[in-house]
């Protein structure tokens, strides 16, 4: 072979919180040869991170989890050629044939601060489809491939962008939501520090259909390796011409820019976001405006999650018919989907809507990291409910979530093991709601109060039966009462968690 | 050693003038400015308030909202390392909450709390986007995995405590 050894390492932040620059390091230390060490993204088999890839003529040959004290040892045993004790041929792993990865297709495998390499990789490619469409052509395109925000409520993408387009304005924008607050979710970070172009290609298309010249990526102040990535890209980007006056020589012109965000939980609620990106307390707006007519500054603006927008380039790449092919019912497409908490078998699993829940827990996620039995999944992140094992069978589907009084949201599926108190879990989504209102409606910013001192005295075991009625009746009025889905689906998870885990709402015990 | 307070204040005020000034070009400049100035001068003070208010011919009482509406700007000087445990669902699953104790005992303070000799602040965080890997500790801007209590205390022994 010629040419140095390459070598790949993630840089993703989650590879990084268990040693990966420390084996980044240790290789280049040891190698004793000429390699290049390409720092990607994570594959998103995060229970194998630090995951190490070494190219070899047959692909590349994986070696994990490596501890920096393993690094010696590795090298010695030729992993530099892919000899020695590894995974095998990467994308042979059973966790990898078992998806499809049409979003995150580069994720873990290009270089993130490499232009050449995304588009050696088919990177621009849907850009310069939409270019060669008129903008209408481009909202239908988007329209019919199905695709449904990412972010949690399902809204058909494509729709929310003809509206955009049809709005009369001197000024558009287009708002990426990177707050991704919820626990238990992690692919738009993943997506942003491991591939970032594809998000400035989604973003520049939906520029280029609905007439807007200049965006926005709101992200959370939580994730800063995720801002320099994206700020690289986007110098790189504007090198490129991928951005700035003539995108690709065409007519397009379009700018982007981060903001970050400064720790509020409810900045992900998408008008709170646009309060936020104008500088101001990030306190939620009554809908109507809605925000495609009048959102930031006032001005018709698209706001899309990071994976509904990172999600567009492939669809005008390959045609929507391709990307509606995939899914079920009225969930087309793919999903990303995420496993944490007490899980064997923690990441990023991309697969067609309908998977069961079970099979992405137990197939894939390998059960609990405690060994102990499943209890409980909360899936859809801290408004999200609460499953018991009884529905394993449950399809990955927004109309089947909602049918079992739950929500697919954001794609985070949270599990526990039977050590697991699902009153203390109640009372934390009250908690967390209290903390986090925004405090504009009397439901949620005094209800979630309410709410914890009534779990509170269930579980001191004071008036059980009574105060069960009156965690109902507060649950209610916040359904019914609340401005935004921050008060009125905090009773989700705690309905969700007496109605299944009723044993655990005993009392001193 | 006589110190000039005013000329203190005075120092800090031109800086906070500087970057506010250098910044407000941007659309919605606010969060932008608030964040270089704790970036720059550690914490948000009080005094800085009116100085961006007027760079920006706003309210001081509207800034004054923004600052306090947002956990991460701080009003006062933090320690010189900032350790934050996550404390959301996925971290809980795994032990964050047997952490969390962990460190207040450690350290010998709240959550929001600094240590005596100014060493660390320490904070609760709601999620990382490292839930798989939990629980979870960011020690300044580095999110640490699969963090128990005994490498817990290694980091903060790094951190000099
Ligand atoms: C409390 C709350 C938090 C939210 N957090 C996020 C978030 O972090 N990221 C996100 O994309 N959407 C979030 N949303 C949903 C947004 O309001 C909005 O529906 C979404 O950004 C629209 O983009 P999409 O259609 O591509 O999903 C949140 C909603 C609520 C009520
Ligand atoms: S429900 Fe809560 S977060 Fe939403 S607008 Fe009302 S107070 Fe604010
Ligand atoms: S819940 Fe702790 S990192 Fe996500």
């Amino acid at each position: 072979m010629t040419g140095p050894v390459r070598v790949f390492v993630p840089r993703d932040s989650a590879a990084r919180s268990v040693g990966a620059d420390a084996v980044a390091e240790r290789i280049r230390a040891v190698a004793g040869r000429e390699v290049e060490v390409v720092r990607t993204g994570s594959r998103g088999m995060l229970w194998l991170e630090p995951l190490v890839e070494v190219a070899t003529p047959a692909g590349r040959v994986g070696y994990g989890p490596v501890a920096p004290e393993d690094v010696d040892g590795l090298v010695a045993a030729g992993l530099l050629d892919g000899r020695g004790e590894s995974l095998g041929l990467v994308e042979d792993l059973a966790w990898m044939r078992r998806q499809q990865r049409v979003t995150f297709a580069r994720v873990g495998v290009v270089d993130p601060r490499s232009a050449a390499d995304f588009e050696a990789h088919g990177g621009c490619a849907g850009l310069r489809a939409a270019l060669a469409k008129s903008p209408a052509e481009v909202v239908e395109e988007v329209v019919e491939s199905g695709l449904r925000g990412r972010g949690g409520a399902g809204f058909p993408t494509g729709v929310k962008w003809r509206t955009v387009l049809g709005a009369a304005a001197d000024v558009k924008f287009v708002c990426c939501n990177a707050d991704e607050g919820d626990s238990g979710t992690f692919a738009d970070r993943m997506l942003i520090e491991g591939d970032p172009f594809t998000l400035i290609e989604g973003m520049t298309i939906a520029a280029y259909a609905v007439g807007a010249r200049e965006g926005y990526v709101y992200v959370r102040s939580e994730y800063p390796d995720a801002v320099v990535a994206l700020e690289a890209a986007i110098a790189l980007a504007r090198e490129r011409g991928w951005l700035g006056e003539r995108v690709l020589g065409s007519d397009l012109a379009f700018d982007l820019h981060v903001r970050v965000g400064a720790g509020a939980y409810i900045c992900g609620e998408e008008t709170a976001m646009l309060e936020s990106l104008e500088g101001k307390r990030g306190m939620v707006r009554a809908k109507p405006p809605i925000p495609a007519l009048a959102g930031l500054f006032g001005r018709p603006t698209v706001v899309n999650n990071v994976l509904s927008l990172a999600s567009v380039p492939a669809i005008l790449a390959d045609g929507a018919a391709a990307y509606a092919a995939l899914g079920t019912g009225r969930s087309r497409g793919t999903s990303v989907f995420q496993l944490g908490g007490n899980v064997a078998r923690g990441g990023i699993v991309e697969t067609p809507f309908g998977i069961t829940l079970g099979e992405l827990v137990n197939d894939l996620g390998g059960g609990t990291a405690s060994g102990r039995p499943v209890r409980a999944m909360q899936v859809g992140g801290p408004l999200g409910a609460y499953v018991p094992v009884s529905q394993f069978d449950l399809p990955m589907d927004y109309e089947a979530f909602a049918e079992a009084g739950a929500m697919l949201g954001h794609g985070g599926v949270v599990v526990f093991d039977d050590t697991v108190d699902m009153a203390a879990m109640a009372r934390f989504a009250f908690s967390f709601c209290a903390k986090e209102s925004c405090g504009k409606c009397t439901p949620c910013r005094v209800g979630s109060v309410r709410g914890v001192e009534t779990i509170d005295r269930i579980r001191a075991g004071v008036d059980r039966e009574k105060n069960l009625v009156l965690l109902d009746e507060l649950c209610e009025l916040m359904t019914d009462g609340s401005l935004c889905a921050m008060g009125g689906l905090t009773p989700m998870p705690v309905r969700s968690a007496v109605r299944y885990f009723d044993e655990d709402f005993e009392g001193a015990s | 050693m006589t110190t000039d307070v005013s000329g203190l204040t005075r120092v800090r005020a031109d800086r906070v003038r500087g970057i506010a000034v250098g910044l407000r070009h941007l659309r919605g400049p606010l969060l932008p400015i608030l964040h270089a100035v704790q970036r720059d001068l550690g914490y948000i003070d009080a005094v800085d308030v009116p100085v961006i208010a007027d760079v920006l011919n706003l309210s001081v009482a509207e800034v004054h909202g923004v600052v306090t509406f947002y956990h991460d700007f701080r009003r006062g000087p933090g320690g010189r390392v900032m350790v934050r445990v996550c404390r959301a669902e996925a971290c809980q699953a795994v032990g964050a909450e047997a952490l969390a104790e962990h460190a207040t005992r450690r350290l010998g303070v709240g959550f929001g709390g600094t240590t005596a000799d100014a060493a660390v602040t320490l904070e609760e965080t709601f999620c990382l986007g490292n839930c798989a890997l939990g629980p979870s500790v960011q020690v300044d801007e580095r999110v640490h995995g699969r963090v128990s209590p005994a490498r817990l205390d290694a980091l903060l022994a790094e951190a000099g405590r």
